[in-house]
């Protein structure tokens, strides 16, 4: 296990020194920010001499070596809107999209393993067609536009929810529903499909003929058995939930990682951009390597190999 | 050498067996659609969306771009106040809905369509190389396939359009380009299992270029899987467009996409519903037809992915 933990963390530098170089390539595309630092009435002169002193007359590789010497220090630079650390005004967000994801996640867990397991064990019945229609429109309704709907039915006409905005419990209940959909979407189909599987197999028929009730044949035998599958798809719709969560936070005003990068985007912010791209990718390189851990310490079945 | 090399490749067989064979195969196809009522939606929802974008100037009743001061909100025509001279209503600046949602049913079609085709021919050629040569170059595109894993797509996508200037032609290249890894890694393993059969051994001891092994050999056996892929990716990349289109980063008006219309009528929601509800229906249809397709496609071409 050491032996493929080791050789999967390997994995992991070459494909952030790939990022790093993404995104700095991205600036060096863009020109150099110079420009748009200084007046528009500056000198050629006065243009030279800040691009000098910002080190951006050098080669390609110096400033590609000095960006990642600055990253080494946590250092992104500053935000051209605020003139703070892009870093911190990212981490700042941070905390306010991960609760949105995890209240996206546990809405779409809480939807989709009863339908996953309701729609397998009565299979061909109005609950399993109800619940392949479920997965199919998740996955076809476009995220902004279902929370868009969500305001009008809730907050526009049946004032029961606040339309945007953060404060309480139930500011949380509209986005997270929005982000959820998709995500209990994909979980559904992979738990009925797992729970349809298992439930065929001579185990369960073992189970059943011994006297078990259905309850005890169901999740203790079915259910836990498909759960391995579903943790590690869980965690790895945690990567499409940050993509997921840039519009949902703007259309709810939700004062997340995704506002701060569609006004950086607008603005032209460039910091702010790489930093944020930067922390997203490595939370989600961070979780991929440990659901594919987790999923071999938890099916001891699956070779480390 | 090339009579050798035609023998011995399952592709290259005799002419008349191989129409016949062809025959058949469709037949077996559209056996498959019939059988299954999910493909023929899909089927009868692309078609139709097609149609209705090729068909726009005919089909609209009006003007989509024709601002009309007197004519300004107004409802659906079964709800009160609505009018059958516009049967879905009119937008704040009076533009017509109905003709509005079928032009912007071209730019769906044209991004969807060709930013796959982008994203395609980017991960195909970069999976087989990888697939065929695999050592060092595999490695090299197997750490590009997990960089870009773990950027989201859309995310990926603001990344350029922040140094791009947006458009319809950035945009096609902006969503090929962040797409392109899941080809390059179904091609790529098609291409690991594919390399070790015996016709392919075969057509290297006679000598056969590498070139022509991947082109005429390995290229043709991939093929089925990427439409599935491509079918089902269409529908994604229509979600992205009218996401960033949405986010005004897009498409640009006064073209008319509906991601644009959405974020347009979003203004207007606490009064006028209509002009955000009608064009997320129209991008859920065809997404869904889309979808449904795709399935059916995969269930004709490639049974054994199932269930990916």
């Amino acid at each position: 296990m050491w032996k493929y933990f080791i050789r999967r963390l390997l994995q992991v530098p070459p494909v952030i020194f790939i990022i790093t170089l993404m995104i700095f390539g991205l600036v060096y595309i863009a020109g150099d920010p110079v420009l748009m630092m200084l007046p528009a009435d500056a000198t050629p002169q006065e243009i030279q001499q800040l691009r000098h002193a910002l080190g951006f007359d050098q080669p390609f590789y110096i400033q590609f070596g000095n960006y990642i010497m600055d990253l080494l220090r946590g250092d992104f630079g500053d935000s051209y809107q605020y003139g703070e650390p892009a870093l911190s005004l990212v981490l700042e967000r941070l905390p306010a999209t991960l609760e949105l994801a995890t209240a996206s996640m546990i809405v779409a867990i809480i939807i989709a393993i009863p339908l996953g397991i309701w729609s397998a064990i009565k299979p061909n019945t109005f609950i399993d067609l109800f619940a392949t229609g479920f997965s199919v429109l998740g996955k076809a309704i476009p995220n902004f536009w279902l929370g868009i709907m969500l305001i009008l039915i809730f907050a526009v006409n049946l004032h029961i929810l606040p339309v945007s905005g953060t404060g309480t419990w139930w500011h949380l209940v509209l986005p997270s529903i929005t982000l959820g959909t998709a995500m209990s979407a994909e979980i559904t189909r992979l738990v009925r499909s797992n729970m349809l599987e298992i439930m065929s197999q001579d185990f369960i028929r073992t189970a059943r003929s011994k006297g078990l009730t259905s309850f005890i044949v169901i999740f203790k035998h079915a259910f836990r058995n498909s759960l391995v599958p579903v943790i590690t798809i869980t965690f790895l719709q945690a990567a499409a939930l940050v993509g997921g969560s840039l519009i949902t936070e703007m259309i709810f005003a939700w004062p997340g990682l995704g506002q701060l990068i569609i006004q950086a985007v607008y603005e032209k912010d460039l910091p702010i951009i790489q930093a944020a791209v930067f922390v997203t990718a490595l939370m989600i390189i961070l979780i991929n390597l440990l659901t594919d851990v987790l999923y071999r310490i938890l099916d001891p079945r699956i070779k480390f190999n | 050498m090339e009579a050798n090399n035609a023998e011995l490749s399952p592709y290259h067989v005799d002419k008349k067996v191989k129409k016949s064979m062809k025959n058949n195969k469709y037949r077996t196809y559209i056996k498959k659609l019939i059988k299954s009522k999910t493909g023929i939606v899909g089927f009868v929802l692309v078609l139709s969306i097609c149609f209705i974008a090729m068909l726009a100037p005919l089909l609209a009743p009006y003007d989509p771009y024709k601002i009309n001061a007197a004519q300004m909100l107004i409802p659906p025509v079964w709800i009160d106040g609505g009018t059958s001279n516009h049967i879905l209503g009119t937008d704040n600046l009076g533009r017509d809905i109905l003709s509005r949602l079928i032009y912007g049913s071209r730019i769906s079609i044209i991004v969807g369509i060709l930013s796959v085709v982008v994203a395609g021919f980017i991960g195909v050629v970069f999976g087989l190389i990888a697939g065929y040569y695999g050592g060092f170059i595999d490695t090299v595109v197997m750490r590009l396939v997990d960089s870009f894993l773990s950027v989201p797509t859309i995310l990926f996508c603001l990344v350029f359009l922040t140094v791009l200037n947006p458009g319809l032609f950035t945009l096609i290249f902006v969503i090929g380009v962040t797409s392109w890894v899941m080809y390059a890694r179904l091609v790529r393993g098609e291409t690991l299992s594919i390399r070790e059969r015996e016709y392919v051994k075969a057509a290297r001891t006679i000598g056969v270029s590498n070139l022509k092994i991947i082109t005429r050999h390995i290229f043709p056996n991939v093929i089925s899987s990427v439409i599935v892929i491509s079918t089902l990716s269409v529908a994604a990349s229509i979600i992205t467009e009218s996401s960033l289109s949405f986010l005004g980063l897009g498409i640009q008006p006064p073209t008319i996409s509906w991601g644009i219309m959405l974020s347009e009528g979003r203004e207007y929601i606490a009064t006028s519903w209509w002009l955000s509800t009608f064009p997320g229906i129209a991008i859920t249809l065809t997404v869904l037809g889309i979808i449904f397709l795709g399935e059916w496609l995969r269930d004709v071409l490639d049974p054994r992915s199932r269930g990916m």
